[in-house]
């Protein structure tokens, strides 16, 4: 594939053919919580997140904590704005909005899908849903904006997130 | 929960180190609950697994989003006598600042509280109360009737 018809998110291009497996590593919270990269596209991403009793939110019914979906659903949003930008950034999550449908079911994996529908000069926008396979019945859904160009150094405004 | 029915029925508030042991999830994360006065304070431990960016290192904004959350529902089992965790509706969470490698803290207040439905607002942050790197917001869903202890 020569460089100019080369339509693969900048991602990919940058972190080469063993980009999905390594997308997680290079998170440690991602691979802490077992993440699996199931789909890369432009502007979208799906990430899969096997079931584990250490996750248990709520222990007579064998749930999931909310946060873990937050948890999921905040870092494959981020992940879609990776595929959507042209240049490779560092960007952070500005503000996330989940609407919590019904309980994930325990044993199941949960996927966590996202789409960055529009980015402008400094933001992008993001709507996500997690789900058992089906994204017609979901879990949870998400409304996320992500702030573009930040600084890669602690300072007094959002850090960079990713890039 | 057991632990939960227990204190309501003896009138009493749940066992606050019990109850975060009660919670996998929150002990996961290693999240520790200080009592001081009636002021609930938590705290989230730095390790390099919650990190999620490992260039600045910054902590997860998911993660920040899951401690606040779990803040909430535990300021609410202890305000509020129910047997029963609350069921989250909706949340909503705006990052301030990068999350640090050191202890971040949280506090939760409830701001509305209902029949059925509760809102609870939560911030975080780390070295400066008055420096939240979060505020968080969100909705539970109370299945029993709630009765203040």
């Amino acid at each position: 594939m020569s460089d100019d018809k080369d339509t693969r998110p900048p991602l990919i291009k940058s972190l080469g053919p063993d980009a999905l497996n390594r997308y997680v590593d290079k998170v440690p919270h991602a691979a802490a919580l077992g993440l699996e990269v199931t789909l890369i596209a432009h502007r979208e991403a799906e990430l899969r997140m096997p079931y584990r009793e250490d996750l248990i939110g709520y222990p007579e019914t064998r749930v999931v904590a909310g946060g873990v979906i937050t948890t999921l659903l905040d870092n494959v949003a981020g992940l879609s704005v990776a595929c959507a930008i042209e240049e490779l950034v560092p960007f952070a999550t500005l503000d996330l909005r989940i609407d919590y449908m019904r309980p994930a079911v325990p044993d199941e994996a949960i996927c966590g899908y996202a789409h960055c529908f529009k980015v402008t000069e400094n933001i992008a926008f993001v709507r996500g849903l997690a789900h058992h396979g089906d994204r017609t019945d979901p879990i949870a859904t998400a409304t996320a904006t992500f702030m573009l160009n930040t600084k890669t150094q602690h300072s007094g405004g959002a850090g960079a997130k990713a890039g | 929960m057991d632990r939960l029915q227990h204190a309501k029925e003896r009138g009493e508030k749940p066992d606050l180190d019990g109850l975060m042991q009660d919670i996998p999830y929150a002990r996961f994360l290693q999240i520790g609950a200080e009592l001081k006065g009636h002021e609930l304070t938590m705290v989230l431990p730095f390790r390099d697994e919650i990190v999620g960016n490992p260039r600045l290192p910054a902590i997860h904004g998911g993660v920040i989003g899951a401690f606040l959350e779990v803040t909430a529902t535990v300021q609410l089992v202890w305000e509020v006598a129910d047997i029963k965790l609350p069921k989250p509706i909706d949340m909503n969470i705006a990052f301030l600042r990068s999350g640090r490698p050191q202890p971040t803290y949280a506090r939760a207040t409830i701001t509305k509280q209902g029949r059925r439905i509760v809102q609870v607002s939560a911030d975080a942050w780390q070295e400066e109360r008055n420096k939240p790197i979060a505020t968080w917001q969100g909705h539970f869903l109370t299945k029993s009737e709630i009765a203040t202890v």
